[in-house]
């Protein structure tokens, strides 16, 4: 355990180094938005590591339903958490942005609107693990991670109708993309992948060894 | 000595797989709730002044004698609604619970999915009534006229109805098996019925002001009956039985 | 222990049952079988793990390790139907009478037209001593009736395993003394019956088998109503430790 986290640390910090080199000196200022476009290498990879997690999220609730694995559980728990940590980043992150380029904080935008209700939803499902009683937990939020999971696509497709500004055309459209800009982004896309994943791994850990030490618990009272 | 009764009961019967006997089992469930009701009148009598409150308090603060009153209406209807069903669906597993009458439920055979459809089905009558009644005194009120066709405002409630129905008894089951359940009802039911909301609002207004199709509105909320009805109607044992 | 493996088909059997609420094991890798046509007697302290036991019995509760047999098979839902289960709450509605609650709860049970199931419900009413055309809610009834009621609630479809949780707590002994008047019949009549209690002396005579809990363990099963002598067993002394 210990070497392979030494490794993964050892991988993920020079990765993120690499990245905001990338991101903050080489590549190029945007003509239009200027500096403030860099937020757009955290920005994005960030959005991506989330949305990653919380489909981490589903599969282990589904995965813990079918086998009632408390490994399962903990996995869920942990991409839930952290995931939740990189949605609040993007909700921080999109207005900074927003302010100068828009100028406005907040737009009711279609992946605005999602992310922010996304958020919310996965909120109410740390709070519905906290108030849970005792093992009925895990059962009840993976549950509700279906119910989560089910909902995205639906939100998303009625927030696009109900309006929609984001400036969709980074990639694919146009293509006129500077390429330090795309170096920089994909940089850090898989910087930013790789450092949700040690999060994920440090906070499975974690819930794991709790989870063990209440089993041993339990169990030593046996005696 | 212990074959005689068993084998025959376990096998065709009693697990419900016959459709006919789900109904049976439904009707005779939702009767039974019927007939509670109206013996105690609790939840109906309170839930009636819940909703009157609701109504005149909106009337206050959002000033019906406004312009646009038509433009605003369809959000504070639902919002309205959106109150009064909650506190509804807090109500319906209360009565199973006293006496701890859901074990005895949950060791029968009875099929859970008879429990959950004749949950929903009290539920959407109880939550309609209610509507039927706020809505006239939002439209004195407001003295709100529709300028589309009324028809497809009563196809959106029904449909928003039951969105917020079928989530809300499943939702309120789930609450059951936590530390202060009845504030955990909307924290959960709420951000998951986003969409249904937004979309119950868009299609009244669209009906309300006739400036826009509401069409596009009521297939997403009928997309999300369907679909959320579906997840209920899987999950539902998974969560009666959690314990 | 008495009798364990002397019928192939045990009515129910714990195979290493655990049990744990966080880090509290309620119960603690219980191994036992029990054999059919008998009525056992569990006893134990508060806390000792006699409800937890039952209630995973009866499959409301899903065991942490381990796993239960019912009536020969492992498959709790197939063995509902030859199940009856009966608390210290009624399990009843209070603003139905007895014969509108029996009603309801033998539609859970499949148990053919409207006119055989009323009948049947009439029957097991006036078994455990009530009438059945008797138009007051449940709600008013005395204890004691109420828990004659859920007994009867319990049995309506005849289950052939009766789980029994603190039946008589707050009955007036005459009407503890009818239920159990009637436990011992139904024994006599091929049904297995377990009754959690704190109320030796009710079934002192009736038992067959008397379930030592401590806990979350079986510690002695005894023929007679007589605590065992282990070192565990001092729970079960003159003094009752709170």
């Amino acid at each position: 355990m210990k070497p392979k986290m030494a490794i993964f640390v050892g991988v993920a910090i020079p990765l993120l180094v690499n990245g905001t080199y990338q991101a903050l000196v080489v590549a190029p200022t945007e003509q239009t938005m200027g500096d403030v476009q860099r937020i757009f290498y955290y920005h994005v990879p960030n959005a991506w590591s989330g949305a990653f997690l919380l489909f981490i999220n589903l599969c282990a609730s589904v995965w813990y339903l079918i086998t009632r694995n408390a490994a399962a559980d903990a996995l869920a728990v942990a991409a839930a958490e952290v995931g939740v940590v990189f949605a609040t980043i993007v909700l921080v992150t999109g207005p900074i942005w927003a302010r100068p380029v828009w100028g406005i904080w907040w737009t009711w935008d279609a992946r605005l609107t999602s992310t922010l209700v996304l958020w919310l939803i996965y909120v109410s499902y740390l709070i519905l693990r906290r108030f849970a009683a005792g093992g009925q937990t895990p059962i009840l939020a993976a549950v509700l991670a279906i119910f989560a999971f089910v909902d995205v696509p639906i939100v998303y497709l009625s927030i696009w109708f109900f309006r929609t500004q984001h400036p969709s055309p980074v990639f694919g459209g146009n293509g006129s993309l500077d390429p330090q800009m795309k170096t920089a982004f994909f940089m850090n896309l898989f910087s930013f992948t790789v450092y949700a994943l040690l999060l994920l791994n440090l906070r499975y850990g974690l819930e794991r060894k709790r989870q063990i030490f209440e089993e041993s618990q339990a169990a030593a009272l046996s005696l | 000595m212990n074959g005689t009764t068993g084998n025959s009961t376990n096998g065709n019967g009693a697990n419900g797989n016959n459709f006919g006997q789900l109904l049976n089992l439904v009707r005779a469930s939702l009767v039974k709730d019927l007939r509670l009701e109206w013996r105690s009148k609790d939840a109906i009598n309170s839930m009636l002044f819940f909703a009157l409150l609701v109504v005149v308090i909106f009337s206050f603060s959002f000033d019906p004698t406004a312009e646009d009153s038509r433009h605003i209406a369809g959000g504070i209807l639902w919002v309205a609604f959106l109150f009064a069903a909650v506190v509804a669906l807090n109500q319906t597993w209360a009565r199973e619970m006293r006496n701890q009458v859901l074990d005895a439920f949950r060791v029968s055979p009875a099929p859970p999915l008879a429990l959950f459809l004749s949950k929903v089905l009290a539920n959407f009558l109880f939550v309609g009534i209610l509507e039927s009644l706020m809505a006239p005194l939002f439209v004195v009120f407001y003295n709100l006229n529709s300028v589309g066709p009324v028809y497809q405002l009563l196809i959106t409630g029904v449909l928003g109805t039951w969105a917020l129905v079928v989530n809300g008894t499943f939702f309120a089951a789930m609450s059951l098996r936590t530390r202060s359940r009845e504030v955990m009802l909307p924290l959960i039911l709420f951000p998951i019925s986003i969409p249904a909301v937004l979309a119950m609002v868009q299609a009244t207004t669209a009906v309300l002001t006739g400036e826009a199709s509401p069409r596009f509105w009521m297939t997403l909320l009928g997309v999300y009956d369907v679909v959320f009805t579906l997840v209920c109607v899987l999950l539902f044992e998974t969560v009666l039985q959690a314990e | 222990m008495v009798d364990a493996t002397s019928n192939p088909i045990p009515a129910a059997a714990l195979r290493a049952v655990s049990k744990h609420f966080g880090r509290f094991a309620a119960l603690k890798k219980i191994t036992a079988e029990f054999a059919p046509s008998r009525l056992y007697v569990v006893l134990g302290e508060n806390g000792a793990g006699k409800s937890t036991m039952l209630r995973t019995l009866a499959g409301l509760m899903r065991p942490t390790h381990g796993h239960v047999e019912l009536l020969g098979s492992s498959d709790l839902a197939a063995a509902r139907p030859r199940l009856g289960y009966m608390a210290h709450p009624s399990l009843l509605y209070d603003e139905l009478s007895a014969l509108e609650n029996l009603q309801f709860f033998a539609q859970l049970y499949g148990m053919g037209s409207p006119a055989t199931t009323e009948a049947r419900c009439q029957e097991v009413i006036r078994m455990v001593g009530l009438d059945p055309t008797l138009q007051r809610p449940v709600g008013q009834y005395s204890q004691g009736m109420k828990q004659r009621t859920s007994l009867a609630r319990a049995l309506v479809h005849d289950p052939e395993l009766l789980l029994l949780d603190e039946p008589f707590s707050n009955v007036d002994v005459q009407s503890a003394q009818a239920m159990v008047g009637l436990l011992g019949k139904m024994r006599d009549t091929g049904k297995t019956i377990f009754v959690v209690t704190h109320q030796l002396p009710l079934l002192a005579s009736a038992g067959d088998e008397f379930i030592w809990m401590t806990s979350g363990q079986i510690i002695a099963r005894t023929a007679e109503p007589v605590p065992p002598q282990t070192a565990a067993g001092d729970a079960f002394g003159s003094e009752v430790r709170l």
